[in-house]
């Protein structure tokens, strides 16, 4: 274990570069979520991640987030373990009538101020499972959003930038 | 199993045309007798499914891997438990229960699974009539004495994952009963995959459980191809093995460190996880698309592959990196002094319950689709299958270590030795010439033109079963797909009585059922 440890400190890292921010899309962002009150958050964001319906597709990409490579906490972007510590929620997947009250509950428990990431094509328009009794809907059916991304699933990348838009938008204010 | 088929042919009331293994229509009294036959352990169950006035249930020889599917007519609506003798079939049955409105007879457990009171309707594909939406409370099994507790886990867990809800009974640190309620994540599939195109009904069939994507999607394609009759280019069925393949690697790697970071062994996560995102870089760069979704279509796949070097080196360099990883593994007895001994799942129990995967193969159930029935190009493929009998959390892992080594293998011998060719047939053409009459048949005779097929293929968590009914112009009119979950969800239960709370992400993690495959 010493070995690797060592190799560690020595290695390159393999860490992406912080994706590049595209101004307009920041301050469009900025002025849809009326960011005053992101202001007292300062530059992090804690996130609490919501399964509600996905195939699970979505989870993965999310899961990868965390990893080495796109290493999101040098943002000062955070999972959570509960809604109660979190500022944002990143929802996944179609509503499904089965998980619409977990989905709306998790949103009570969230604290204000906070932010609605809808995940995934299921969740910003139901994907290939819209024609059915199980589903309600996409997420914004169910509870507001503020911000999408779409994909099947997408990319760590993509929802990087997102995420990083979404901290900028706070700076702005 | 094999007396138990000829038997089971032999009372036959019709046989369907269904590829590769036959249907054959029963009675009654026939239907039971095979749900003993299960019970007793002649064959092992390995799907139960329904159509409106009829029940199917696929039968598998662990031995030689042959399917034999079972229907029984149901006009008046009831079919006898399967669950009454072979308590794995209950869930199933629940579900079948839920949605078509079908009785079976005896059932012992007669609570709604899948059907939370949510839907607005009851029995979605059978008679449908409206109901409120409201909720109903879910009446848990009891387990009582003053020292138990409970604890309520779920839907909406603490980690990155899909949701579900656990109720633990304990006493002080000791689980004495866990009680799984599934079924937040219903999206209706078998519904979407009734009347629909081959295309729409693909898109559906590879995001039932994202992380077996490739899987799904293969035995999607087999099964289709299976019903229509047409075949597939040798190049697309060597890629389609690769992509397999390299969804499993991921997966595992995936697992791997996700069971030792529930141990608290961060390390293992964050240098599997550079793995893991290495075989998803590649699997890009190879095919244009991370997971790998709907690369596989019925006739072929979509993506050639161009340039074999990514996957040379990615192999490579796994190989130079992961046997430090296992080292890491095998040498830190902290990491082992909380898998060894941890969640065991007894090999009875495996067996009974047909679990696949590296749980049923770390319990001692040798069963792997690619080994038997077996499907190409794996019989020209040199691999061993991995087994262990201790059946602890330590045990899934070392199954799921032997399987990245052989996984690497088989992805070696594949490129090595991809054929040169087309990567698929235009399925239209063989479609139209479907449509012409049989020789000696006359062109404007009617006949029956559906036709069906099914499909087992080994993803990463175990066996898929996928079931198809089309019509001659390709159309999907009815199908049903069963995860390997569906029969390991139940073992979790058994595995995690007496151990501690605190274990239980650990075993949950090294058993790591899907719930949007079980939940469909």
């Amino acid at each position: 274990m010493r070995r690797m440890l060592l190799e560690g400190l020595f290695r390159r890292p393999v860490t992406e570069g912080t994706p590049t921010v595209n101004d307009a899309e920041v301050d469009a962002l900025a002025e849809r979520l009326g960011v005053s009150a992101m202001a007292r958050l300062g530059r992090s964001l804690s996130i609490r991640e919501v399964d509600a319906g996905s195939c699970n597709g979505c989870e993965l990409e999310i899961h990868a987030l965390n990893n080495s490579y796109y290493d999101v906490e040098r943002f000062g972007l955070r999972f959570v373990a509960s809604p109660r510590h979190a500022d944002v929620l990143m929802v996944t997947g179609p509503v499904t009538a089965n998980m619409r009250e977990g989905l709306e509950r998790t949103y009570a428990a969230t604290p204000a101020p906070k932010w609605v990431v809808a995940v995934g094509d299921c969740a910003t328009g139901c994907g290939v499972f819209g024609k059915s009794y199980a589903v309600i809907g996409a997420v914004s059916d169910v509870i507001p959003v503020d911000l999408v991304i779409p994909g099947c699933p997408p990319e760590p990348i993509d929802m990087l930038k997102g995420l990083i838009d979404l901290i900028e938008a706070s700076a702005r204010s | 199993m094999s007396t138990l088929r000829t038997a089971l042919l032999n009372t036959a009331l019709t046989i369907e045309e269904q590829k590769p293994w036959p249907r054959i229509t029963v009675d009654v009294d026939t239907w039971r007798q095979a749900t003993l036959a299960v019970a007793a352990g002649n064959a092992t169950l390995s799907g139960l499914w329904a159509e409106p006035g009829a029940v199917h249930m696929a039968l598998l020889d662990d031995q030689d891997g042959a399917l034999t599917v079972l229907t029984l007519a149901a006009p008046d609506g009831r079919f006898p438990s399967v669950g009454l003798t072979h308590p794995p079939a209950q869930r199933l049955e629940r579900s079948i229960v839920d949605l078509y409105g079908l009785t079976a007879d005896g059932m012992p457990d007669d609570r709604r699974w899948l059907d939370h009171d949510r839907w607005g309707v009851r029995s979605p594909l059978g008679s449908m009539s409206q109901i409120p939406a409201n909720g109903s409370p879910y009446a848990f099994l009891k387990a009582e004495g003053p020292p138990l507790h409970q604890i309520a886990v779920g839907p909406v867990h603490a980690g990155i994952i899909e949701p579900g809800h656990f109720r633990f009974s304990a006493n002080g640190e000791i689980i004495v009963r866990l009680e799984e309620r599934l079924g937040y994540v219903h999206k209706g599939i078998e519904g979407l995959l009734t009347d629909t195109t081959l295309e729409a009904a693909a898109k559906v069939v590879a995001r039932v459980s994202g992380d077996s994507t490739v899987a799904y999607s293969l035995a999607f394609a087999r099964a289709a191809e299976a019903a229509l009759g047409v075949g597939v280019p040798q190049r697309a069925i060597w890629l389609r093995a690769l992509m397999a393949e390299l969804e499993r690697l991921a997966n595992h790697l995936g697992d791997i460190g996700g069971i030792c970071n529930d141990a608290a062994f961060a390390l293992m996560l964050a240098h599997c996880g550079i793995l893991r995102e290495d075989v998803l870089r590649t699997a890009k760069t190879a095919f244009g698309h991370r997971l790998m979704m709907d690369r596989i279509i019925p006739g072929g796949v979509t993506d050639d592959l161009h340039d074999v070097l990514p996957i040379k080196t990615l192999t490579a360099h796994i190989r130079q990196r992961f046997p430090r990883l296992v080292e890491l593994y095998d040498n830190t007895a902290s990491l082992q002094n909380r898998t060894v001994s941890t969640g065991h799942l007894a090999t009875g129990l495996a067996r009974r319950f047909g679990a696949g995967g590296p749980i049923g193969r770390a319990s001692g159930r040798p069963f792997d689709a690619r080994k038997t029935p077996g499907y190409p190009p794996y019989g020209d493929l040199d691999f061993k299958m991995a087994v262990r009998d201790a059946g602890d959390v330590d045990a899934r892992i070392w199954v799921r270590i032997d399987e990245v080594y052989e996984s690497l293998e088989l992805i070696e011998q594949i490129i090595d030795r991809l054929p040169p060719g087309p990567i698929s047939y235009p399925l239209a053409p063989a479609l139209r010439e479907r449509r012409v009459p049989q020789a000696g048949g006359l062109a404007n005779e009617p006949h029956d033109t559906a036709t069906e097929g099914l499909a087992l293929i080994e993803g990463f968590r175990g066996d898929v079963l996928v079931w198809l009914r089309m019509d001659e112009s390709g159309r999907v009119l009815r199908g049903a797909v069963r995860d390997p979950s569906a029969f390991q969800w139940p073992l979790l239960e058994a595995a995690i009585e007496g151990n501690i709370v605190a274990d239980f992400p650990i075993c949950n993690k090294s058993f790591n059922c899907s719930y949007s495959g079980h939940d469909l």
